[in-house]
């Protein structure tokens, strides 16, 4: 398991891009010979090669090659244990915490190799944000808990950062219900508040991207649909990748899905194509309950 | 690894419901063509009143596909197979108001001696079922190549209104004591233009329930 230490690091990100363009482009390995699913509508932002992943002996992963197109909803869904959070968490490379753990294959952002050694991995967290099944507000205020990201990034400006607090909690569509208490502890908040502050949280540093691990599993239908109608604004500026149990959810919010099974991807592609009439037969029995 | 639902038999009983309209439909089709070439009234009335059974089933399944759409939240196949069948039990039901319309006219017919032996009329009739029977059946079996053999066949029947409406057309010029006659025969044919036509309908949503592909307003030069 990872320690609370992680879920800080995630959830915080810095102003700047990880890299230059010119990098970027010295970088990009173009590997034409993979054909990433769908070929993705606009720019691809997540690039995903020939991915393997192991935890010691055991193979989570295998093979996988997918594209996530940019300002848009990509859901992974699969039966627990086929992989999906793996996957997600290769992503902002948490997986590298855990002993014993390796990859082969590459994961690109913006074309630039996120298992790169001249990558600073601390850097690559702050531009892919994460969000977890369990909402996680440190036990701090809850300005202090947007603001922790700006300021461990060195920003001192007051105006600056109750700007920052005031744009992430409005984006993170929590704004109105706490504006008279910023300065009350943030686990006074009801469990969909506190979601929404760890997402307030994550956009505090301006990720590019946003995984999302599960957001809405330990939520009433309430709380789920204001964070289900948040998706819809908030990928207008970001890239979103969740993960989820709830197969009316990936249908609801999504503009892609991949079905994974026993670590493989079995399928991927747009969401009303994947939910009306999928190409994989185990896509088919999975979606409409026959197994998993 | 197939699992147990007990979402199967409620797909299983909502496919059952609507083979038995189905089953009504083509009998009430059947029943008023007898009841025109034999010119029994009575016949005539009962496939009249029994139009209203067949819209109660109509309203039965379609009550039964929103049930199941609200609580099941149908994907992939079975949504198709529940949106086809909301479709399909339409088509039904239109079915069975032509055959009442056909038995409307038939009665009117017989206050006055027959025009002429009914050739055609019976001709494309049995066309018309056999395409309304196939294409239950092409659903019943979700068998997408009996469907399009049913959408192949439509044209037949297309001819035969044709070549009928000319023939009464020529019955009318020579002699307009026949006109009232020919047109409540016309209507007939057409009525029997559009029976195929729904059937051909229902064909393509099985079309559509087996390949997920809809197929509806292509060209008719276009590959089904």
């Amino acid at each position: 398991m990872l320690g609370p230490q992680f879920d800080v690091t995630s959830g915080v990100s810095t102003l700047s891009p990880i890299v230059s363009s010119l990098e970027m482009e010295s970088m990009d390995p173009h590997h034409s010979d993979v054909t990433p699913q769908p070929s993705a509508q606009g720019k691809s932002k997540l690039r995903v090669q020939g991915f393997n992943f192991f935890y010691g002996p055991v193979q989570a992963l295998f093979k996988v090659d997918l594209d996530i197109p940019e300002n848009q909803v990509t859901a992974f869904i699969g039966p627990s244990g086929c992989g999906k959070s793996t996957l997600l968490r290769c992503m902002n490379r948490l997986n590298d915490l855990i002993e014993g753990a390796r990859h082969e294959g590459n994961i690109l952002i913006d074309g630039v190799d996120i298992f790169n050694p001249s990558i600073d991995i601390t850097d690559l967290r702050k531009r892919v944000g994460m969000v977890f099944q369990k909402s996680n507000p440190f036990p701090k205020s809850i300005h202090e808990n947007v603001a922790y990201g700006p300021r461990l990034q060195g920003l001192k400006s007051r105006i600056v950062l109750e700007e920052i607090v005031e744009r992430s909690l409005r984006g993170a569509g929590l704004w109105e219900e706490v504006k008279d208490r910023l300065h009350k502890s943030a686990l006074g908040l009801s469990g969909g508040q506190q979601q929404r502050l760890c997402i307030a949280r994550a956009l505090a540093v301006k990720p590019d991207v946003l995984l999302m691990d599960e957001p809405c599993s330990a939520l009433d239908p309430i709380a789920t649909g204001i964070i289900e109608e948040l998706l819809f604004s908030l990928k207008k500026e970001l890239t979103i990748v969740i993960v989820t149990h709830n197969m009316q959810q990936a249908a609801r919010v999504s503009d892609r899905t991949a079905f994974m099974y026993l670590g493989q991807l079995v399928e991927y592609g747009l969401t009303k194509q994947l939910f009306t009439n999928p190409s994989k037969k185990q896509t088919e029995d999975y979606i409409t309950g026959r197994f998993g | 690894m197939a699992q147990h639902r007990h979402f199967d038999e409620e797909l299983a009983e909502l496919k059952t419901k609507l083979a038995r309209m189905a089953g009504l439909a083509e009998d009430q089709i059947d029943k008023a063509l007898t009841a025109l070439v034999t010119r029994d009234a009575a016949l005539a009335c009962r496939v009249i009143e029994r139009d209203h059974k067949v819209n109660a089933m109509d309203v039965e399944i379609d009550e039964a596909c929103i049930e199941l759409l609200a609580l099941h939240q149908p994907a992939a196949r079975d949504l198709r197979l529940v949106t086809t069948a909301m479709k399909l039990s339409t088509e039904l039901e239109r079915i069975s108001d032509l055959s009442e319309s056909i038995c409307e006219r038939a009665i009117e017919l017989n206050e006055e001696p027959q025009l002429k032996p009914y050739i055609d009329i019976p001709r494309m009739g049995s066309l018309a079922r056999v395409m309304v029977k196939e294409s239950i059946d092409a659903f019943v079996k979700e068998d997408a190549i009996l469907a399009r053999k049913v959408i192949g066949d439509d044209d037949f029947v297309d001819d035969l209104m044709e070549q009928l409406f000319r023939e009464l057309l020529s019955f009318m010029m020579e002699n307009p004591h026949t006109i009232s006659r020919a047109i409540r025969l016309s209507f007939i044919a057409k009525s029997l233009e559009r029976v195929a036509d729904h059937a051909t309908n229902i064909a393509e949503l099985v079309v559509y329930l087996v390949e997920g592909k809809i197929i509806r307003h292509t060209a008719p030069s276009a590959p089904l």
